[in-house]
């Protein structure tokens, strides 16, 4: 039963991670071939570095998944407050509902939609191209903030709220209560969605495609273009890069992470026994 | 909080307002070229930039600075449905003969003023009159290229090698691979049996089906980008493609694979163009870069990166492009260049009509059914 369950463990490991290695290895070949493997060279990595246009399209897809983060992070916080207050069942019912609407919709109909919106608004004030950064932007906040959203809300729900209360009860004024108080309290639920939609917006190929305009593309919708032709192996060493990168970063959350769960349970300790000391 | 808000708010309006009139300094000129992925030279492998060697030299000589904007699509179709969503504004396309074609006709071009392209006289006198564009008003030929027959001959007899019969040869039963989209795949067989691939009779398509019926069997699996690699690796030993892909797979075939190719009697032809969308800004920076890419530095250097023909006489006539591609290639890509125009209009494929296309991609499905 035992060797059973190595077993499938590791069929489950390879299944995930043999594509990777597989990009990992050809990303270091020096023929263009994903047949043969004719020596070790770093050749793909030095034409990645040369590829302007590639590094352009990394660049765009930074901008924009950094913007779309940081923006639909505010926003959904916000609006994941809104929410909690809400008094009325009813009205609390329709909010989550239409949070959810962008979440659960196609990808492709959210992207036509968009497109059409950009278009018809675009006529409207006469301009001659519509679609440009800004509306990617705008895209990528709209399939981002329900997420965010739905990672602040358990937040504020198991907060205690008589820890506001307390504070304004103190003399804080609700905005000091807000920022001192409960941002401090929701602050994982925050991060987590901060890196969430970072990730969603990154790799986010087919609302892009249809809100792309003329200069600005990213670059999944670089990737996909290359199909006329094979995808070359620089874009083997790009994956690579991109793959470390998240790896290590991933790995400091993770230590980062356990950082602060220890340092957190210490000056529990530490508080306890300052506590027990004098009934000593 | 509503204080933060609205600041908030109001951030982002003016992020939107700014974007709509278009902050930046004006003295730049911007020409958004709109062209396949991996269809330009692009710097790499020493190569020239030639986008990059454009904005320069239009700097030097007409002291103005220009910023290309250069993006990339996947088909045809791709392209036409952001150019016809009217949200997008490109000043050079490079789209496909058939699509050219359609784009004539639904008003999408602007014709050519053809004395800012001087150029345009290196272009082979094969290329004028071609189908998609008869009187030549809206299009400047980039690339084209044959539909031929690739094989690996350590597996593949001599003897057996011509014509599309090797694709129907039983001896390489599970060796054969088959293109997987329908104008392709039925155009082998339309070619095998002497049909027009552009006709509209229903019983020629019904035949070429059959044809296609008695292959499948034989078939490894339908391909369209697979092929680089199951040829390459010697996984499939037979397989249609375009001359200049050919050399892709000779570049990187694995030892004991012994690729060859040559061209059946009847075949398909494409040629990609340079056109000028109704919805271009700068009609005559536009039809500048088109000149420049057909001046020999540029050209010659596309033409190498592309590995496609080039119809333009100063690449294929380049000394150097011909000592490079070597004589066997030349052979290839540029086979009898003088009768081009015939072969064409009477070979290549043309728009079919709606009804053609639905019926013809109805048989298909029943033949990947089967």
């Amino acid at each position: 039963m035992k060797t059973a369950s190595k077993i499938y463990t590791g069929l489950v490991m390879l299944f995930l991670f043999a594509p990777i290695a597989i990009l990992l290895v050809f990303s270091f070949n020096d023929s263009k071939s994903l047949a043969v493997f004719s020596e070790f060279s770093l050749h793909w990595y030095r034409e990645l570095f040369r590829d302007s246009e590639t590094l352009g399209a990394v660049r765009n897809t930074l901008i924009l998944a950094a913007s779309a983060a940081l923006i639909s992070t505010v926003m959904g916080t916000a609006a994941a407050v809104g929410i909690h207050k809400l008094k009325n069942r009813y009205m609390r019912a329709a909010m989550d509902t239409v949070t959810n609407i962008p979440m659960i919709n196609p990808d492709i109909i959210t992207g036509i939609s968009l497109m059409l919106m950009f278009v018809f608004v675009g006529r409207l004030f006469g301009a001659a191209t519509s679609l440009n950064f800004v509306t990617m932007l705008i895209a990528h906040i709209t399939f981002c903030l329900p997420y965010v959203i739905l990672q602040v809300l358990p937040k504020l729900q198991q907060m205690d709220k008589a820890l506001p209360e307390a504070a304004m009860d103190l003399g804080c004024t609700p905005m000091r209560a807000f920022l001192k108080v409960e941002v401090p309290e929701i602050m994982p639920g925050i991060i987590t969605g901060l890196i969430m939609a970072f990730t969603l917006s990154l790799d986010d190929f087919v609302i892009s495609y249809f809100t792309s305009g003329n200069g600005f593309q990213t670059l999944p919708i670089r990737i996909y273009n290359m199909t006329k032709k094979t995808v070359t192996p620089k874009m083997y060493a790009l994956a690579t890069i991109i793959f470390f990168v998240i790896l290590f970063l991933l790995l400091l959350s993770n230590l980062t992470d356990s950082d602060t769960a220890k340092a957190v349970r210490t000056a529990r300790e530490k508080k306890r026994a300052r506590r027990t000391r004098p009934a000593a | 909080m509503k204080k933060t808000l609205s600041v908030l708010l109001a951030a982002v309006m003016l992020l939107a307002l700014c974007a709509l009139s278009g902050c930046g300094s004006s003295d730049t000129l911007t020409l958004n070229v709109y062209n396949w992925g991996e269809y330009i030279s692009d710097g790499s492998e020493d190569s020239l930039n030639t986008i990059k060697a454009f904005e320069q030299w239009y700097r030097e000589t007409y002291g103005q600075k220009v910023k290309v904007n250069y993006t990339t699509y996947a088909s045809n179709e791709d392209m036409y449905a952001k150019l016809s969503s009217g949200a997008v504004s490109y000043d050079v396309i490079i789209p496909s003969d058939y699509m050219i074609a359609r784009l004539a006709q639904e008003n999408m071009l602007l014709p050519l003023d053809f004395a800012n392209i001087p150029n345009y006289e290196y272009i082979d006198e094969s290329f004028r009159g071609l189908y998609y564009d008869p009187q030549d008003t809206y299009s400047v030929p980039y690339t084209y290229g044959v539909v031929g027959v690739i094989y690996n001959a350590s597996v593949v007899d001599e003897a057996d090698a011509r014509g599309w019969d090797l694709m129907w040869n039983e001896k390489y039963k599970g060796n054969i691979v088959q293109f997987n989209n329908s104008r392709d795949a039925f155009a082998t067989a339309m070619y095998k049996l002497g049909i027009d691939v552009n006709t509209t009779d229903r019983a020629e398509w019904e035949r070429a089906l059959a044809e296609l019926k008695t292959q499948a069997p034989l078939v490894k699996s339908y391909v369209m980008d697979e092929i680089y690699n199951m040829m390459e690796s010697g996984e499939a030993a037979v397989g249609a493609y375009y001359a200049g892909d050919y050399f892709t797979m000779l570049d990187a075939q694995a030892e004991g694979v012994d690729l060859r190719f040559y061209y059946p009697e009847r075949t398909n032809y494409f040629v990609d163009a340079m056109c000028i969308p109704s919805c271009c800004q700068h009609k005559e920076l536009a039809e500048i870069f088109i000149n420049y890419m057909l001046s020999e530095e540029p050209a010659v250097a596309n033409a190498e990166y592309i590995y496609y023909a080039s119809p333009n006489a100063l690449v294929y006539e380049n000394e150097e492009y011909r000592e490079e591609l070597g004589e066997e290639a030349m052979e290839i890509l540029y086979p009898g260049i003088e009768d081009f125009s015939k072969l064409y209009n009477e070979y290549a494929y043309q728009n079919l009509d709606p009804e053609t296309l639905d019926f013809v991609n109805t048989l298909w499905e029943s033949l990947k059914i089967a």
